[in-house]
Parts: C-alpha cells; sequence; structure tokens
C-alpha cells in the first residue's frame, strides 16, 4: 500500500489525482446521460411541455385584449363604479366593427359567454348591428340596440378583460365566480356543480381503491405463499385483464350486467330476485369495472412487497406465543404496509383521471372530472375550463402523493 | 461477574438439575449407544430416563408420501439439556426441530414435552423459545418492543415488561441498544436480540436454528461461548440445529448426529469424537483416515483386517463380522512416528508425500498401505523438522485408536 501511494504521488505526468478522477467520472457520467437522453427528450416534448402548456392556459386568455384593444385602452381610466362614459363606448363600436369585419365577433361573443350566460346572442347582435351606428351619443345608441350594454356587470367584465391573465376558470372549477363588480362570489346552484363532481371523483376512487385492496390482498398473500408452480398459474390469471383492452372488458360488462344479462338471468332463474336489479349505468356498475381494471395493479406491489417477507418472521411470531390472528396483524401486516400504500396510491392516483369506463357503465350521476376535461375539450372547445380542471386535478395528485410520501416514505419500516 | 436474569434461586436449582441430568446421561450413555444398532431403530433413547423432558417416539416425517425425511425417530432430552442435532444439510435435523416448535406436524410418532402430548398443540401454546437462521426479528419494532412481543402476548404488566426487558438486555450485554431497530445493529447484536427474545418470556425449552450460520468465524466462536455461558446461567433446555462440527463439540451436552433421517450416533462429544460408531459418524465428525479392507479373523473385542493384499491391521471391531468388506477410521493426530519396535501392533512403513507446516501442528500427507491420502498431525515439538518429502519412515498406532467400521 505505501509503495503504491509514493508510485502514484510521483507519477511522471504530475497530474493531481482529483482532475484523474473527475476526467474518467466526467466520461461516465456523459455515458450515463446519452443513454437517458432520448427518453429525457420524449418526456420533455410529449409530457412536461404540454402539461405546462395547459396549467398556462388555465390561466392565460388574452381573447378579449387581443380582439378589443381600442376598448380595452378605454377602459384604463374607467373607474368601475356608474357605467363607462363616451369614449369607452366609441372604442367599443370600433372594435365591434372590427370583429364584425374580421369575424372574430364570434369569439369575443363565447369568451363574455362563459362569464355571462346569454351574452353571445347580445354581443353578436350588437356587432351586427354596430356597422350600422355612426359618429355621434353611442353610448346612447348602442345601449338603445341592446339594453346588455347598459349592464354593469358586462362592462365589470370587459374591465377583467385587460389583462391577459384570468382566475376564472380555476374560480369556475372550484364553483366561484366573479360578481357584478368582480368581487368573488359562489357560483349560482345551476353552474355549481364541480365540487360536487369532485368530490364524487374522489368517493369513486375511495371506493375502487377500497374494492381493490379488499379483493386483492388475500390473493396477493396466496400468490407470495403458494409454491411456484401454482403461483405461476394464478399470476397468469391476475394479470390477464392486463392484456385485454379496456374497452373490451368495459363491454364485458356492460353484458354480464345488463338488465337481460348473465347475472340478473341467473339470479332470476334462482329466485333470488324477480325483478333485474340495476347493475349497470349507475355507481355499482362503476364501481365493479373500474375495479376489474385496477385489481391488478394495486395487487402486484402488495405482492411484491410481501414475497420479500421472510415466514420466519411470523413463525418467530407464533413460537413467542402469538396466536395466527395476532401474529398476522401484529407482524405481517405491517410489514406490507408499503406495498398497500404503494399500490392503492397507484389505482387511487389512476382512477381520479377515469373517463371511458364511467362512461360507457355509469349514469350521468356517475361521470368523473375526467369526462368533463373530455367534454370542454372535445366538444365545448373551452380550453380554459378543461384546463383549469386538469391543473385542480393534478394539483390534488401531487398534493396527495406528497403526503403519502410524508406519511410512508419517512416510515421506519424503510430503515429496517 | 454474569448477571441472572431471574432470581438467583431458581437459577442455582436448574443448574443443579442439569447437573444431576448430566451425571445420569452419562453415565449410561455408553451402555446406551453401544446396545443400540445401526438402522436407527431404538437409538437415541436414554435407558434410565423415563421421565425424560423432551420425548420423540416413533416419529416420522414425510413431504411427498414417498420418501421419509425422518426415519421413526426415537429420542428422549434430559431437562436443562443442551442437545446438538448435527448433520449435513437434508438429513432431517431441520424438520425435527419443526416438528418439535409445531410448524410441521409429524406425519407418524407423537411428541412429548413435559410428560404432556403436543400432537396437537399449536406452536404459539407450546411456550417454546426459537431462534431462527436469520434472526427473524421484527424489523419495524425496535429491540425493546421485539423483546416486549412475548411478553405482551402473555399479557404482562407495563413495569413487569420493562424490567424483564432491562434484564435480558443486560444478560445479552445490549443495554444501550433497546431503542434501535435491527437494521441498526451488527449481525451478532441482532443474534443475541434473537437470542434474548427467545429467552425473556421463560420458555420451557429454547431451541436454535444455526443461528449463528451467518456471523464471521471470529464471531461465530465468541457466540458460541456466549451461548454456552447463558444455557449453564439459566439452566434451560437447549435444542440446537447445526451442520458445523465444531459449534457442536463445543456447546453440547450431548450431540445426535443425523444422516438421512436418522440419528447415526447420540453422544457426548468426546465420546463422539473418540467412539464413532459408524462410519458416517467418523467421517462426519473430526478429520479421519480411512483403510479400505476386509475382516479375516475376529477375536473378541478386536479384528483383523487385510488391506487390499498389503497388510493385517489389528483394530477394534465395531460393528463387523468376519469375511465382511470394512472401513477402518483412524484419527490422524494418534499415529505416531518411529515407534520402538515391538511397542505397536500396528506398524507401517509410510512415503511421505507433502508437509504442510500449519503453526500449532504440522500435517503430513503420506502413502500408507497403498492408500496415499493418509494424513498423519503432528503437534509441532522437536524432531518434527526431520520429516521431510520423499522420505520412508515408519508409523504405528495403537489397535484401540483404530476402529474397523461397517464399509459404505
Amino acid at each position: 500500500m505505501a509503495t503504491m501511494a509514493v508510485q502514484i504521488a510521483g507519477s511522471p505526468d504530475d497530474i493531481p489525482l482529483r482532475t484523474k478522477l473527475q476526467r474518467v467520472e466526467r466520461r461516465r457520467k456523459l455515458r450515463a446521460v446519452s443513454l437517458v437522453l432520448p427518453l429525457l427528450l420524449f418526456i420533455l416534448i410529449a409530457f412536461v411541455l404540454p402539461i405546462g402548456r395547459m396549467i398556462f392556459n388555465a390561466i392565460h386568455d388574452d381573447t378579449l385584449l387581443r380582439l378589443m384593444p381600442r376598448t380595452m385602452a378605454a377602459l384604463n381610466a374607467w373607474d368601475g363604479k356608474d357605467l363607462p362614459d363616451e369614449t369607452v363606448y366609441a372604442a367599443l363600436v370600433g372594435d365591434l366593427k372590427q370583429a364584425s369585419a374580421q369575424k372574430t365577433a364570434g369569439a369575443i361573443a363565447k369568451r363574455m359567454n362563459y362569464e355571462l350566460p346569454g351574452a353571445l346572442s347580445e354581443v353578436m347582435s350588437s356587432a351586427r348591428k354596430a356597422s350600422a351606428l355612426s359618429a355621434g351619443l353611442y353610448k346612447e345608441a348602442l345601449i338603445e340596440i341592446n339594453p346588455f350594454w347598459g349592464r354593469h356587470d358586462a362592462w365589470s367584465l370587459l374591465k377583467r378583460g385587460r389583462s391577459a391573465y384570468t382566475a376564472f376558470y380555476l374560480l369556475r372549477s372550484v364553483d366561484y365566480q366573479y360578481g357584478p363588480d368582480s368581487q368573488i362570489v359562489t357560483s349560482p346552484p345551476e353552474n355549481a356543480i364541480f365540487r360536487d363532481i369532485f368530490l364524487r371523483t374522489l368517493g369513486i376512487s375511495i371506493g375502487v381503491t377500497a374494492a381493490t385492496l379488499l379483493l386483492g390482498f388475500p390473493v396477493a398473500y396466496l400468490l407470495a405463499t403458494l409454491p411456484p408452480r401454482s403461483r405461476n398459474l394464478l399470476m397468469i390469471l391476475v394479470v390477464l385483464p392486463f392484456w385485454t383492452s379496456s374497452l373490451m372488458r368495459t363491454i364485458a360488462w356492460v353484458v354480464l350486467l345488463q338488465d337481460r344479462g348473465l347475472v340478473n338471468d341467473t339470479l332470476i332463474a334462482l329466485h333470488v330476485i324477480s325483478q333485474p336489479a340495476e347493475l349497470i349505468f349507475n355507481r355499482v356498475g362503476t364501481i365493479v369495472a373500474m375495479t376489474h381494471i385496477q385489481l391488478p395493479l394495486t395487487l402486484l406491489p402488495i405482492y411484491s412487497v410481501m414475497k420479500t417477507i421472510s415466514p420466519s418472521l411470523v413463525r418467530a411470531a407464533r413460537s413467542l406465543g402469538a396466536g395466527p390472528f395476532y401474529a398476522f396483524w401484529k407482524v405481517y401486516f405491517p410489514l406490507t404496509l408499503p406495498g398497500i400504500a404503494a399500490g392503492c396510491l397507484l389505482t387511487f392516483i389512476l382512477c381520479l383521471g377515469y373517463y371511458i369506463t364511467p362512461a360507457l357503465v355509469g349514469g350521468p350521476a356517475d361521470q368523473m372530472i375526467g369526462s368533463f376535461v373530455a367534454y370542454y375539450t372535445n366538444e365545448d372547445l373551452n380550453w380554459g375550463m378543461a384546463s383549469a380542471l386538469g391543473a385542480i386535478l393534478l394539483s390534488a395528485t401531487l398534493l396527495l402523493y406528497y403526503v403519502f410520501n410524508k406519511l410512508v416514505g419517512a416510515d421506519p419500516i424503510k430503515v429496517g | 461477574m454474569r448477571a441472572y436474569p431471574y432470581d438467583l434461586d431458581r437459577a442455582r436449582k436448574k443448574l443443579q438439575s442439569i447437573k444431576r441430568n448430566i451425571v445420569v446421561w452419562s453415565s449410561t450413555s455408553a451402555a446406551g449407544a453401544g446396545a443400540s444398532g445401526c438402522t436407527g431403530e431404538g437409538r437415541g433413547s436414554m435407558p434410565g430416563m423415563d421421565n425424560a423432558f423432551v420425548k420423540f417416539s416413533g416419529v416420522q416425517k414425510t413431504y411427498d408420501g414417498e420418501t421419509l425425511v425422518v426415519k421413526n425417530l426415537n429420542l428422549d432430552i434430559a431437562r436443562g439439556e443442551f442437545l446438538t442435532m448435527l448433520g449435513p444439510s437434508g438429513s432431517g435435523k431441520t424438520t425435527t426441530l419443526m416438528m418439535l416448535a409445531g410448524f410441521e406436524a409429524p406425519t407418524h410418532g407423537s411428541l412429548l414435552l413435559d410428560g404432556h402430548s403436543i400432537d396437537n398443540v399449536p406452536p404459539h401454546k407450546r411456550d417454546i423459545g426459537m431462534v431462527f437462521q436469520n434472526y427473524a426479528l421484527f424489523p419495524h419494532m425496535t429491540v425493546e418492543e421485539n423483546l416486549a412481543f412475548p411478553l405482551k402476548v402473555r399479557k404482562l404488566g407495563k413495569l413487569e415488561i420493562e424490567a424483564r426487558i432491562k434484564r435480558v438486555l443486560d444478560v445479552v450485554r445490549l443495554g444501550a441498544y433497546g431503542k434501535r431497530r435491527p437494521g441498526q445493529l451488527s449481525g451478532g447484536q441482532q443474534q443475541r436480540v434473537a437470542l434474548a427474545r427467545a429467552l425473556i418470556f421463560d420458555p420451557k425449552l429454547v431451541l436454535m436454528d444455526e443461528p449463528l450460520g451467518a456471523l464471521d468465524k471470529q464471531l461465530r466462536e465468541q457466540m458460541q461461548l456466549e451461548i454456552k455461558h447463558i444455557h449453564e446461567d439459566l439452566g434451560v433446555t437447549v435444542v440446537y440445529v447445526t451442520h458445523d462440527q465444531s459449534e457442536a463439540l463445543t456447546m453440547s451436552d450431548r450431540i445426535a448426529v443425523f444422516n438421512e433421517g436418522a440419528i447415526q450416533q447420540l453422544a457426548a462429544p468426546a465420546e463422539l469424537y473418540e467412539r464413532p460408531r459408524n462410519a458416517f459418524v467418523a467421517q462426519f465428525i473430526g478429520e479421519n483416515n480411512r483403510l479400505h479392507g476386509k475382516v479375516v479373523a475376529m477375536n473378541g473385542a478386536t479384528c483383523k483386517v487385510e488391506i487390499a493384499g498389503a497388510a493385517n491391521v489389528q483394530a477394534l471391531a465395531i460393528n463387523v463380522e468376519a469375511g465382511r468388506p470394512t472401513v477402518l477410521s483412524l484419527r490422524p493426530e494418534r499415529v505416531r512416528l518411529n515407534p520402538m519396535p515391538g511397542s505397536l501392533p500396528n506398524v507401517f512403513s509410510a512415503q511421505i508425500a507433502e508437509v504442510i507446516y500449519l503453526g500449532d501442528h504440522v500435517r503430513i500427507r503420506a502413502s500408507v498401505c497403498g492408500q496415499d491420502d493418509f494424513v498423519i498431525k503432528l503437534p509441532n515439538s522437536e524432531g518434527v523438522a526431520q520429516v521431510e518429502p520423499g522420505a520412508a519412515i515408519a508409523i504405528g498406532w495403537k489397535t484401540e485408536d483404530c476402529r474397523a467400521l461397517d464399509a459404505q
């Protein structure tokens, strides 16, 4: 050892050892980075950027600022108390004429309609009629052709439009909105649906997670304790749902659970029930179908943790005087907790985003937040709402994950 | 001074009872071993020990319904005894232990513990402490929680539990480690905790399944002595399973040598080494020179064995008869170099092939009676230096050091 040290120190090239090490390490790191680079780029382009863009959409909306530049500039001087003065109306007429000519009135009307239901037709008709207006008293003329422009809340809405950023979509997603004077108020009952939907999403996800845990835990235990040959067979049965398309599985449940389906026919034939039970297109059907799809995802993490638990631990507990149940509850079960937590978290988070299954086997009252994101994206083309709902779902998921990590990540089980 | 975890009187009483038992079996075991055959039938039962603390009678175990892992086991264990089951892997020793612990059910036969049948008693009601191969400490509990586990199950009071934990941690010299988790302890410390946990609830019997297998050699030797001393101090009955013969020789009162599901010999360590009952035991315990030959004449306790036409050897007849092939067993350290003419009945010429210097002793590999893996062990004293490879010397041994055993 001593001679080696001397050799290194006295090596002829006189490069410090630290530098040599860094060179070697750098080469190693570069190689590692070049291996993960394709995936990194893919994730960045296909995942991080779209999600960032989506979250940005939730708070960014410059429709009014872009399409009504004159009005927006003129509104700077408005104190927001009474109706604006003549110059603002003149600017509005100018903007409406331009919108009519450039066919952007629809976009303006739609944007205003989000916050003021009914504004769509008012704005569209005003834009058509505004071209006939000539110089003079625009304020009275405009209010005359459409009383909408005499409404204080319409002008509050336009004044808020001066900023390219709006909290409207996020507020709407949690059943708040702007009042006539731009103050935040709770939404009227006909608009206040999202809290219910979030709670429903949460409820269904918890229900499905609990169901997969109750059904999956014993199977995972069986898998972990069976001899290898029978284990492989059971394992194939467990992961079989993975190999079938989610649509096919869902439709299979429709076949099984419908009014004249296999389950109802059997129960009626056995005289258990006289009328077909409603098993599908309601909450029951939704939870059954989702549980079926999610079961392996809850089960497999639990199984992988159970496989690492030495059977001698339970034996030790038994030899120390614990009965079978006590040994299981005090020794085996606590050791499976990391697996239970991981499996349940996986299932729970995936359930939050379910869309197809509730759409196919659920009723109108079982649609989850994903359905509304899809609706706003595909049908209403209200990307702001879709983004806001998505952003809230995402932050709820991240929050849950953080809490989970706090609870389980710091768990002493990992130390042992 | 070693601390007694329980009250002194009780420990002394236990100690006395072991000593009594030791006297009982040491006076009878030679006769017992000598009386039994080599089929495993009846072997291991100690005459004069009708009130054995643990009694296996006619126990068999099979897993597949075809081969017996344990064949007709009869074994009595005295109260306070340290009995080791020694054997190669697959010899049935661990299965036997698991049957005693209650994790495996015998296919046939019955088990008695302290005079009561335990065939239908589940493991948690047997009151048997057990130390597992990989410690089996509960990783999610601290050392104290691990130790409290058997006491909580027994619904002991909080103060009593704390007092017992403190005492037992002192016994295993881990007083400062109570709040740690098993993952934060070294292998030796974990082993001590496992030991403490198996002892803390005052079990009738403590079973140990190769508990030192995962430790390095030095620690293992240290732990052997610790376990031995704890056993002596507490007077608890211990059944110990190992495949390491030096471990068995160090700790045991008696050793049951297992092979192929049967006890080959049950005896005290010295007895086992000095007087192996058959070729397997001779080979398994300690080093052993094997000379294959044929018994040509029986002469009372001794016999004459002809080795491949080369020479005749006078040997102690153990389980051989005239005209049958035999294996002569001879310990390497019992071979004398250059014996005085006429002083030994067996004198042969040896061609020295190799001399290995091992510090305290010298190992010589030589060719004797046509067999070239004959080993001689010489203590490192004067005269050893004269032995050189290639030299031919005279060697000899006593009749009683050479045992004619069944040929395997």
